[in-house]
């Protein structure tokens, strides 16, 4: 194994852990807040690459109706719940957020697809359209369990992932697809090492929404309420934090960052209408070794389970799955020690 | 919290609901299903046949689920098929054709009830290898002869009931190896899948190399899912080969050859007829192209020489096809169907000489014609079968041809 092997695939490793910091970082935050392990949230990237690879072709993106059918669904949803807590008075909000909002991106989105219209716009419905997903997924399936325990959320997480990959095959078909690149061309390492533009990317985004999040919960109002829901649940809506609103907020960050993660993926594999389940998978190992409650330490684990599968690969690509996912056997070793000095949420759940 | 009271209910309630869409997905199969199979009258009517009437012919495919961008073809196949020939020896024929959901079980299901429903007199299925092993082997139960449209090779007694169509991988491999040894070809690189597809082109390889001097440098696996293959693209590419080799399918068979040549790899590119459809080659782009693979002749059939026995049935097939799903061409795929019908026809036409349709005596002596169907020249070559062996392809089943600006042309 020569310097320039070990390179590249230490670059090949970044970018890709650059991916499951991308998704681990989702997986906290919702977890945190919500405490849904939130594996749709692979199938939200996978479906965003799918819908830009449809404008890419000039086909109209089979995720359309599904927004839109899934936003009718969550504004009657809420409707019907806000009727019923007598607050009818809310109703415009609930219908401009639940209703209005997602199907102003899917009529966007229909009149582009068959235009030539510029990439960035195509990017930019794209993550529009995938953006509200997360959010009205929590709405019809999990905010209705929100008090049941993790295990009974996990359970659900599951099945909606294997409802909305169906739902994937039928709007998207069987067949695979790779987008444009956003980037392209190469870079020139010294010692005749090339990385693809598109990799290169990819580390970059990961690094500046790394900071942007810092940033985000160490000083922004919404930031620190999202960060005072995760921490106590009750406290932060004796605080006068709706848990709701947190829940919603942190649907909405994970489900863009599935969306960048499906958008800066597209262009170096294939993406199927499934594939985003192996990408949430691995992302999060990544997570589990962050505890599903540390940032940095989730960011860490990430570019180590990419660095991993990089090198498995080569030194030996039977065994590469086995390898990746044996590291969270150790991992959980390790945590079921750490346990006892975090905050033990069962204990808030009898309170 | 005063909505605690409600937690249990509501749970109860959204679980069910789940529940339920997954049941009445099935529910919705099995109705699909059973619609398709009322469309024909079954029951007292057809197991009591008359012993004079109709051949019926059984045929799953996959019109649903992963494996349909398979499936929808072979369903195109056999409409083309039934319009090119619908009697045989003075008697009509009948097709029911049922959809197994690209689901093994169902295709098992499906044809128990072709069988005691319908009391067809032969099987033709299915989309997948799985589906279509688990149809043999129904198929040995109730003795009635297979004829498989996918790539199986059932072993035991549902092998003496099942004849294949589609070439076996050996035979499409050792092609590619001629090739390389006429270029002065040494030493040939291999990425496949981590899955049977991958063992059996990686087998076929080291079979048919040793004799024609070629070494093969690699044998790296990778998953259909996998974000990236650079760690095993730079392992085959460490090993200098002067060719590659790829053992995928479908457009998840293009991202070996995508990784190589990103890291600027020039050698020649061979694949195998898995990789022949329009997607892979839109997946695969400019890095695909100049791509050599072997396949079956009526995938580029206008391009063969006028002597070329297959040339006039896959023109046969391709007018038929074009009367009956306007938008499709003929691929490897319908092609299969379409050779399975050919087949079927033949061994028909002399098992009916001697017994009724809906006899078993029928059905075994169908069984007996269609493993023993001598020179039988279907879109896909000239088929000879023997009992005790699936595959009755030679080297006529098979052509080498190479991606030039998208399109495949004949090279031998």
């Amino acid at each position: 194994m020569s310097l320039d092997i070990v390179l590249i695939l230490l670059i090949d490793g970044l970018s890709t852990g650059a991916i499951y910091l991308l998704a681990g970082l989702g997986f906290v935050l919702v977890f945190s807040v919500t405490r849904v392990i939130f594996i749709p949230s692979g199938d939200i990237a996978a479906f965003a690459a799918l819908t830009l690879a449809a404008f890419q072709s000039r086909t109209v993106p089979g995720s359309i109706w599904l927004v839109a059918a899934m936003a009718v669904l969550a504004c009657l949803a809420e409707c019907v719940t806000l009727v019923r807590n007598g607050s009818a008075r809310r109703l415009p909000h609930a219908i401009f957020f639940y209703a209005v909002l997602p199907l102003i991106p899917c009529i966007a989105g229909l009149a582009i697809a068959k235009q030539d219209v510029p990439e960035i716009l195509r990017i930019a419905i794209t993550m529009a359209l995938i953006l509200p997903m997360g959010v009205l997924i929590d709405r019809l399936t999990l905010r209705p369990l929100a008090t049941s325990s993790t295990l009974i959320l996990f359970i659900v997480a599951i099945a909606v992932h294997f409802l909305i990959a169906g739902i994937g095959l039928i709007v998207f078909g069987p067949e695979g697809v790779r987008t444009n690149p956003i980037l392209d061309g190469v870079a020139s390492l010294p010692g005749g090492v090339v990385v693809p533009a598109q990799q290169i990317l990819m580390m970059i985004v990961a690094l500046l929404l790394s900071l942007v999040f810092y940033l985000f919960f160490g000083r922004s109002i919404t930031g620190k309420a999202l960060r005072a829901t995760a921490s106590n649940r009750v406290g932060a809506r004796l605080m006068g934090i709706r848990p709701e609103r947190a829940a919603a907020a942190a649907y909405l960050i994970a489900s863009g960052l599935a969306a960048i993660v499906g958008i800066l993926i597209a262009p170096v594999t294939t993406m199927y209408y499934d594939s985003g389940f192996m990408i949430g998978l691995k992302a999060s190992v990544g997570a589990i070794i962050g505890g599903m409650a540390s940032y940095p330490i989730t960011a860490i684990g990430s570019v180590f389970i990419g660095i991993l599968e990089s090198g498995a690969s080569f030194v030996a690509s039977d065994y590469k799955e086995i390898i990746i996912f044996s590291v969270v056997i150790p991992v959980l070793i390790w945590r079921s020690f750490a346990v006892h000095r975090d905050g033990d949420e069962e204990i808030e759940e009898l309170a | 919290m005063k909505n605690l009271g409600s937690i249990h209910p509501l749970l109860a309630r959204t679980t069910s609901d789940l529940d339920r869409r997954q049941f009445l997905k099935r529910g919705a199969r099995a109705v699909a299903a059973t619609a398709a199979m009322s469309s024909f009258p079954v029951g007292l009517v057809s197991r009591a046949r008359a012993a004079d009437s109709t051949i019926v012919v059984g045929f799953i495919t996959s019109m649903s689920g992963p494996v349909s961008s398979l499936g929808i073809p072979y369903d195109q196949g056999i409409k083309a098929a039934l319009a090119f020939k619908n009697q045989v020896g003075g008697k009509s024929v009948k097709l029911i054709a049922l959809d197994d959901a690209s689901d093994p079980t169902i295709a098992a299901v499906n044809a128990r009830k072709l069988i005691q429903e319908s009391n067809v007199d032969v099987i033709i299925g299915t989309a997948g290898s799985p589906g279509a092993l688990a149809i043999a082997t129904v198929c040995a139960e109730t003795k009635t002869p297979l004829i498989c449209i996918a790539n199986a090779n059932p072993q035991g007694e549902p092998g003496n009931w099942t004849i294949t169509i589609p070439q076996p991988a050996p035979l499409m491999i050792a092609g590619a190896v001629a090739h390389m040894q006429q270029a002065g070809v040494k030493s040939v690189g291999y990425m496949g899948f981590a899955d049977p597809w991958g063992d059996l082109v990686y087998n076929a390889l080291m079979e048919s190399t040793p004799a024609a001097g070629i070494k093969v440098t690699s044998n790296e696996r990778y998953a259909r899912a996998d974000t990236s293959v650079t760690g095993q693209a730079l392992k085959v590419f460490a090993t200098r080969p002067d060719v590659f080799v790829g053992g995928g399918s479908g457009t998840p068979g293009a991202l070996p050859y995508l990784a190589l040549r990103e890291r600027g790899y020039k050698g020649q590119f061979y694949g195998t007829p898995a990789i022949i459809n329009p997607a892979f080659v839109k997946v695969g782009g400019a890095a695909v192209e100049g791509l050599i693979a072997s396949t079956g002749p009526v995938v580029v059939f206008e391009q063969l020489a006028d002597t070329n026995p297959t040339k006039a049935v896959s023109q046969e097939f391709a007018k038929a096809l074009k009367a009956t799903v306007p938008d499709a061409t003929p691929n490897a795929f319908s092609g299969y169907s379409f050779d399975a019908w050919v087949l079927f026809l033949a061994a028909a036409e002399n098992a009916i000489k001697t017994n009724a349709p809906g006899t078993p005596q029928f059905k075994l002596a169908l069984r007996d014609a269609l493993t023993n169907a001598r020179e039988v020249v279907g879109s896909h070559g000239v088929y000879n079968f023997k009992p005790g062996s699936r595959y009755g392809n030679d080297e006529r089943s098979r052509v080498l041809v190479k991606l030039e600006k998208s399109d495949w042309k004949l090279i031998s």
